[in-house]
């Protein structure tokens, strides 16, 4: 009699397939390679690699002196490239107990929000294109380029500015500024009611995001998850709010918290983000007071032997600057907490049991700037 | 709860922590052993309540390695920094917080790159910048490229 | 004259327009305007200078009067890759893996002070690659940090002013390249 083999039964749906999103992606907003381990088309678990872009921006910090840091900062966050700037600026500012005249903080806060702006249009443009919507680039392209033209006027530079520096600003805006920053707040309030019309209201948007990458208010705080995406989990933490600097204490703006924890409400967020800025800017813009562009600060700047640390509210979330200082011109250890590492974090987690296409949809929600994560 | 009284808990929690001035948040030296049971209780107490850990930072010290922890509660507004110092350059073992503040897995991932510091029953300790087969660990002051850094 | 200094645009245009062979002139102009005038991009962009080559897509510098509106997010279907932002030594194998992918003919522009030469990272940055062309050929030079629309559009022109240039009996061939 023959025997009969019965070879082992193979379950096939229980084995999970791993994929690669690889570094080179259109919607990873950078080199981001995720592995992500998949059944059928539902994602089980992702580990993010980074390091793609990992500069080394820390180990550089402690052989360059703190002007020369300002100019490095820019490079990391590059959406938020002035509210890089500030955060060190602060720093030294407050370690060495400066006086910064009301005029330099005015135009630093006015121009933090503007940058803030724009980077969440470049979000809605980039959001819109990730899930198929071409359009939503071009218009929120276009309407940054008013933007960048009143950088352009004042700073020089379109993108990456350098432009404040421990004391002060690097010059004095240029006497357009205040009319073209009321010109450009009367242009873009008509403009979101169009993203509102394009993307906002649109029935597919709203299918592929509502209920889509849940993160609770207790795990966004376990993670560290702070700004826009942390708002919208319930988590009140607003640094402009709770540790204000500028001149964010004399202005009114609300502090708008979501329930749901969802991608449309983490949407909806920096929709209302976008609109307070414009209501901080509309109170700012005329009531700059004259004065100096910078106070008068030593040539060699060198901090007190000591630690200090100081957080802003950046368009991502909380950006904190850790430095340890021995006395020297050159900061002992300097490091960045920047707010797309810990968001990043939550990805994982977010992600577990959807699909891979509502994945690029949490991704381009999550608004991570790789730079960021990898300094 | 006001610096003074936070102060006096600490210290009623682990008495031989050692307090340093600082102008900003109230800093204590924790000895590497008792880290862990501190953070456990500094997250469960209903009276310390420290649930955002918003950064987590290692220091080369020369002789030593410092981990830097800065807490925050987010109902009671109170902050703290903590630090945790190993004994000398060779053993740099530290306990874990992964288990009670999540945010520190990519953090002291970070750490282990980038300073080569190992921390006990970490659910996924491995480089997450550089390459697997980069060696050493670049944040430290005595690593050495002669190529690329620059001594003045 | 060694034949390393003549690289530039206007002396190889001289060369050209003088001699040639009759017989394949008209098929050469024919084929390098097919192929200057609608080179594909491949998607690829690490930092910075990646927002600068969406502002040149986006409506105000509109890159698709160039021909080149076209991003293949495949490397098998691109014609050209622009390094736009710094290279690392983790991302240097895949940038080389991506460029062997691509068919030929195929053409580099490094875009930024970083892919040039390590930009602002050149000095004390223990992962930074100085400058792409340690990794591939590279035709067209861009600085700038980050590089306005405006140059990138002229390193697109040049860049078809160079493949205006080529003959069916010298074609481009990758192993050729320096």
């Amino acid at each position: 009699m023959k025997e009969v083999i019965n070879p082992p039964v193979r379950n096939i749906e229980d084995e999970e397939y791993h994929i690669n999103i690889g570094p080179q992606h259109p919607s990873t907003h950078g080199v981001l390679r995720m592995v992500v381990s998949i059944q059928g088309e539902t994602v089980k678990s992702l580990k993010p690699h980074c390091g793609y872009i990992h500069r080394g921006i820390e180990k550089m910090c402690e052989k360059d002196t703190y002007q020369q840091i300002i100019h490095l900062t820019d490079r990391m966050d590059y959406l938020s490239a002035h509210i890089n700037n500030h955060v060190v600026c602060l720093l030294v500012e407050r370690a060495l107990e400066v006086a910064v005249p009301e005029r330099v903080q005015y135009i630093r806060t006015i121009v933090d929000e503007l940058t803030r702006i724009a980077s969440h249009q470049l979000w809605w443009g980039c959001f819109g294109m990730d899930m198929g919507g071409q359009t939503c680039l071009l218009y929120g392209m276009r309407d940054r380029e008013k933007i960048m033209d009143i950088f352009e006027e004042s700073f020089g530079s379109r993108l990456l500015h350098s432009y404040y520096t421990p004391g002060g600003l690097m010059g004095d805006i240029h006497p357009n500024f205040q009319k073209r920053v009321k010109e450009f707040i009367t242009y873009f309030r008509k403009k979101i009611h169009d993203y509102d019309n394009i993307l906002t209201g649109n029935v597919i948007m709203q299918e592929r995001t509502k209920g889509v990458g849940i993160l609770t208010k207790e795990e966004a705080i376990d993670y560290g998850v702070t700004g826009p995406i942390g708002r919208a989990s319930g988590f009140s933490c607003d640094v402009r709010k709770y540790h204000p600097y500028g001149v964010y204490d004399k202005v009114d703006f609300k502090e708008i918290l979501g329930t749901q924890g969802d991608t449309f409400s983490r949407y909806m967020m920096r929709m209302h983000e976008m609109r307070e800025s414009m209501k901080i800017l509309e109170q700012l813009i005329d009531n700059i007071p004259a004065g100096d562009y910078s106070a008068k600060m030593k040539a060699v700047i060198k901090l007190p032997a000591g630690e200090y640390y100081q957080r802003v509210e950046a368009a991502r979330g909380e950006l904190g600057v850790y430095v340890v200082s021995d006395g020297n011109k050159t900061p002992y250890r300097m490091k960045f907490r920047s707010s797309s590492f810990s968001n990043l974090s939550a990805l994982d987690h977010m992600s577990r049991g959807f699909k891979i296409a509502d994945l690029i949809a949490i991704g381009g929600s999550l608004d991570y700037v790789i730079p960021d994560i990898d300094r | 709860m006001d610096n003074a009284t936070l102060k006096e808990r600490i210290l009623e929690l682990v008495p031989n922590a050692e307090y340093q001035e600082n102008k900003q948040f109230p800093t204590f030296i924790i000895p590497p052993d008792k880290m862990h049971d501190l953070a456990l209780k500094l997250k469960q107490e209903a009276d310390l309540a420290f649930d955002f850990l918003f950064c987590l930072t290692a220091v080369d010290r020369i002789e030593f390695f410092e981990v830097v922890y800065h807490l925050e509660s987010t109902q009671l507004k109170h902050q703290l920094e903590l630090k945790v110092r190993t004994a000398n350059r060779e053993n740099v073992a530290v306990d874990t917080v992964c288990d009670v503040w999540r945010t520190a897995e990519f953090h002291e991932r970070e750490a282990y790159d980038l300073m080569g510091i190992t921390f006990n029953n970490h659910p996924d300790l491995r480089r997450i910048f550089l390459d697997e087969n980069w060696k050493g660990h670049p944040l430290r002051k005595d690593y050495v490229d002669e190529v690329n850094i620059i001594e003045r | 004259m060694k034949e390393a200094d003549f690289r530039d645009n206007d002396t190889l245009e001289l060369f050209k327009h003088s001699g040639g062979n009759i017989l394949f002139t008209t098929i050469d102009a024919i084929m390098d305007w097919g192929r200057a005038n609608s080179l594909w991009p491949l998607t690829f962009a690490t930092s910075c200078c990646a927002i600068e080559m969406m502002a040149a897509a986006a409506p105000r510098h509109d890159f698709s009067r160039f021909g080149m509106e076209v991003y293949r997010a495949s490397p098998r279907q691109a014609d050209m890759i622009v390094v736009a932002g710094t290279i690392v030594n983790k991302m240097a194998p895949v940038l080389k893996r991506l460029y062997d992918q691509m068919p030929d003919p195929k053409y580099v522009i490094a875009m930024g002070a970083c892919a040039v030469s390590g930009g602002p990272f050149f000095y004390n940055s223990y992962h930074v690659v100085r400058g792409v062309d340690h990794i591939i050929p590279v035709d067209v030079y861009v600085p700038g940090c980050p590089v306005r629309p405006e140059a990138l559009l002229y390193g697109v022109m040049q860049l078809q002013r160079k493949i205006k240039l080529e003959t069916l009996t010298n074609p481009r061939k990758t192993e050729n390249l320096q």
